[in-house]
């Protein structure tokens, strides 16, 4: 359940750019997830919905934007593009393989008052 | 995140209890008077800047939106920032007292805090060293090191299933780190969560018991991905258990083909001499990386002389 922290920075973040921007109530918030973030979607919306009671994203729609993975094969030395952490590598077939995208958790935009 | 200063709390405490500041709110325009002393680099001041965060003190600033139009603001920021700022202060503070952080990741019952009293004996009066033991609760840990002379200190993270960079900056407050000594960060036994958070390691070291199954490393290869090293521990269990270790061993280096790994037993002493001589040349590489950096800048300014 790191999906509750990680919903308290996006709040966290979300608070810091109010300020900078001067607005003060959120309605959608889009957030970009790696496929290989390690985030578990439904428990980061029910951690957001939690988390932003009182704040000013109380109520937001939460977002996700999929990020695909990618990855560095080390027996052909290429990046490929990968859906699943598990997955041979497409090239060649290897197995050993070291996610190199899709591994980011970032607020990308979100629509305010 | 920051579950001390300007942010919500799910309440991580520190043995000692100089964190009074934890157990209360922190609405908008309270007085902050920490009673530790923050002499750590990390930028608090973010945290705190203009004294209010707004969590927990309700919908203030929110207004009628019908009178105001709505409109994008593009952010493009990680989330896990902050947390990312805090291990960069941390990174920054290791290196300053020429300390090698390790951040130790398992889940529950892979045997860390054995491998830890082990480890800290055999190092004994040879290279100084202190821990940080991450739990949800108890001070067990902390306790078991303590009696092996080594400081330590037990950071209790309540609800929270990892150890953050904020945290440990803190906790590397309460605890005198030698310089040229062995910080071990032993983080909250969890195969998942730990993972996310750097916490301004030098080097991340993740367990795994044999008696855990072969399969691990596919299920929970996040944990795996970014260690420097794979410790395969209780392997003087191998000849009761159905594992295969060589699948085992195969499978963590699918996940994390970079990682070195050994077999390790604190009870045979199988692959102890091991670990420990990988810990002394990790730590004497770091000592002369920042030797050769210093040189190098001493020169520089004699240079300008």
């Amino acid at each position: 359940m790191h999906e509750m922290s990680l919903c308290e920075s996006l709040i966290g973040v979300i608070e810091e750019s109010a300020r900078r921007e001067g607005f003060t109530k959120v309605s959608r918030v889009r957030v970009e997830i790696g496929r290989f973030a390690g985030v578990e979607l439904p428990a980061m919306q029910f951690g957001f919905e939690v988390v932003a009671r009182g704040t000013l994203a109380e109520g937001a729609v939460l977002d996700f934007v999929d990020v695909p993975g990618s990855a560095w094969c080390f027996d052909c030395g290429q990046t490929v593009t990968l859906n699943n952490r598990l997955d041979p590598c497409p090239q060649c077939g290897g197995v050993r393989l070291q996610p190199s995208g899709g591994t980011e958790i970032r607020l990308k935009d979100m629509e305010v008052f | 995140m920051c579950t001390t200063c300007g942010c919500s709390g799910d309440g991580a405490t520190y043995e000692g209890g100089e964190h009074p500041h934890h157990l209360h709110g922190h609405g908008a325009g309270h007085e902050h008077d920490h009673p530790h002393p923050h002499d750590h680099a990390h930028p608090h001041e973010a945290a705190h800047a203009n004294g209010s965060l707004d969590y927990g003190s309700g919908p203030a600033r929110s207004h009628a939106p019908g009178l105001s139009q709505a409109r994008m603001v593009e952010i493009e920021r990680n989330i896990l920032s902050k947390n990312d700022a805090y291990a960069a202060a941390n990174r920054t503070r290791f290196a300053r007292d020429g300390v090698l952080a390790l951040n130790l990741l398992a889940g529950p019952g892979a045997g860390k805090t054995t491998l830890l009293v082990e480890t800290l004996k055999t190092l004994a009066e040879s290279i100084p060293a202190a821990v940080i033991e991450g739990d949800q609760q108890t001070s067990h840990d902390a306790d078991r090191i303590r009696a092996t002379g080594t400081p330590a200190i037990q950071v209790n993270t309540g609800k929270g299933c990892h150890l953050d960079a904020h945290m440990v900056g803190h906790a590397v407050e309460h605890l005198n780190v030698a310089m040229g000594g062995v910080l071990f960060v032993e983080n909250v036994g969890n195969l998942v969560c730990p993972a996310a958070f750097d916490l301004g390691e030098n080097k991340r070291v993740t367990l795994l018991s044999v008696t855990e199954g072969e399969d691990k490393p596919l299920k929970y290869p996040d944990i795996f991905e970014k260690a420097d090293m794979v410790l395969l521990t209780k392997t003087d269990l191998l000849p009761h258990l159905d594992v295969n270790v060589q699948a085992l061993e195969s499978n963590v280096r699918r996940v994390a083909p970079l990682a070195r790994i050994l077999h390790v037993s604190t009870r045979n002493g199988q692959g102890m001499a091991e670990w420990v001589d990988w810990l002394r040349a990790e730590r004497r590489a770091m000592l002369d990386g920042l030797a050769a950096q210093a040189q190098a800048r001493a020169d520089m300014l004699r240079a300008a002389e």
